[in-house]
């Protein structure tokens, strides 16, 4: 029994979204999922024209097909951005490295310029060497408040004040089911939004917001798109394992529940009582903090100090 | 009983726990369960005793591959062609590919 496409009404279903349940062809799913994106764009306004652009390229399966889908929709609906590839290297020796090597190729594949940032040249400090001091408990902090800097940096470096990551639905759903888990309320109110602004007006968009893991992984599949796809090996004691394992077993449940979790994230509205942290700098490095020293100071501190944390 | 030549292929991460291999070409029973034919969820569970090296919670979940792994049978969403259900033909191409990794 052949399945039809449930738009185009002619050729064999292959996949089924988990989006909306619908059959759909190869050559309709490849529409639908290059339109909502743009759809997302407009409609949140990301983008200026002849804007500069730093996409974040891990060499992974996000940042490759959004890098893919950039340069595909900035030339079919002539946005008329600057692209540009940026990587950061944490020093993670048999993982990074690895990864590097595909950004290079998507570099070549996609013709866009590339510039790559590492922790040790910023900060003195790699994480296999982060890892070897303080262990393997919290590396993901360390990892995440550095990376959040370097892309920033590097940023500047390339003379661009916009980032896009691609951080997408499942991401999103995971990081607000942890807010509410640890009860960070800050947190929580920002980790919705598809555009938010860092140190020195760099802002930060997300394309794939409402883009559902499986739709990046299959459309990379039937592109036959290169990507690097292995396990950070310090992460398996990571929070948001637990988070992720969670929100999977919900979608095989009921697939919206992905989307309804950003939905009801992006519906929370704080009590005007509740004292949230403001935004300041830090004295020491200038960037963005809520605090007198941002996290990253603080973090390097202890390291240099031989202190855990 | 005769048997079903089916070509299996490993993304993502998923070919960690099969000895790092990505392609392999087995040969089933046409009925593993008789007088039932061959199932996908006779083949999972065929690849966990005969072909999985590590961490089988890695891979299957209960009766089923774990949440996060997609499944293409000739190209195909398993989720349209029956899931677990699905009765294998020879010739089968059925891919396994892992979306739990950074991006």
């Amino acid at each position: 029994m052949v399945r039809l496409c449930v738009i185009c009404n002619k050729e064999r279903a292959i996949v089924k979204r988990p989006k909306t349940g619908q059959q759909v062809c190869k050559g309709c799913f490849y529409y639908v999922f290059e339109t909502e994106i743009h759809n997302t764009i407009i409609d949140s306004k990301l983008f200026k024209k002849d804007e500069k652009v730093a996409i974040a390229a891990s060499g992974g399966k996000d940042s490759t097909v959004l890098a893919h889908v950039m340069k595909l929709l900035n030339e079919r609906y002539q946005y008329g951005l600057e692209l540009f590839l940026l990587s950061i290297d944490e020093g993670i020796t048999g993982y990074r490295d690895d990864s590097l090597e595909t950004v290079k190729r998507n570099q070549q594949q996609y013709d866009l310029p590339l510039k790559i940032v590492s922790y040790s040249e910023l900060y003195g400090w790699s994480m296999d060497q982060i890892v070897k001091e303080v262990g393997l408990k919290n590396n993901c902090t360390f990892c995440g408040v550095f990376r959040r800097q370097a892309l920033d940096r590097g940023a500047v470096m390339l003379d661009v004040d916009h980032i896009i990551t691609g951080h997408n639905a499942d991401d999103i759903a995971e990081t607000v089911l942890m807010n509410i888990l640890r009860g960070d309320v800050g947190r929580l109110q920002r980790c919705t939004e598809i555009c938010t602004t860092g140190d020195g007006c760099i802002r930060r968009s997300k394309p794939f917001k409402y883009t559902y893991e499986k739709e990046i992984v299959m459309y990379a599949y039937f592109k036959k798109l290169d990507y690097f796809s292995t396990e950070c090996i310090y992460s398996p004691n990571s929070y948001r394992g637990h988070a992720r394992t969670f929100l999977k077993d919900l979608e095989a449940i009921r697939p919206s529940a992905i989307i309804d979790i950003i939905h009801s994230g992006e519906a929370f509205e704080i009590k005007k009582e509740v004292k949230l942290p403001t935004q300041g700098v830090c004295k020491r490095c200038g960037y963005m903090s809520s605090n007198e020293l941002c996290k990253a100071c603080v973090l390097l501190e202890g390291l240099n100090r031989g202190l855990p944390k | 009983m005769s048997s079903l030549k089916v070509k299996l292929s490993f993304s993502g991460g998923v070919e960690l726990l099969f000895d790092n291999i990505k392609q392999k070409s087995i040969e089933i029973s046409s009925s593993i369960n008789p007088p039932n034919p061959t199932t996908m969820k006779d083949l999972i569970l065929w690849m966990k005793d005969n072909l999985l090296k590590e961490r089988p919670e890695l891979f299957m979940s209960g009766d089923t591959v774990r949440p996060g792994i997609l499944v293409l049978i000739n190209d195909s969403d398993w989720e349209l062609e029956g899931e677990l259900e699905y009765e294998i033909e020879d010739g089968d191409d059925i891919v396994f590919i892992s979306t739990l990794h950074g991006g």
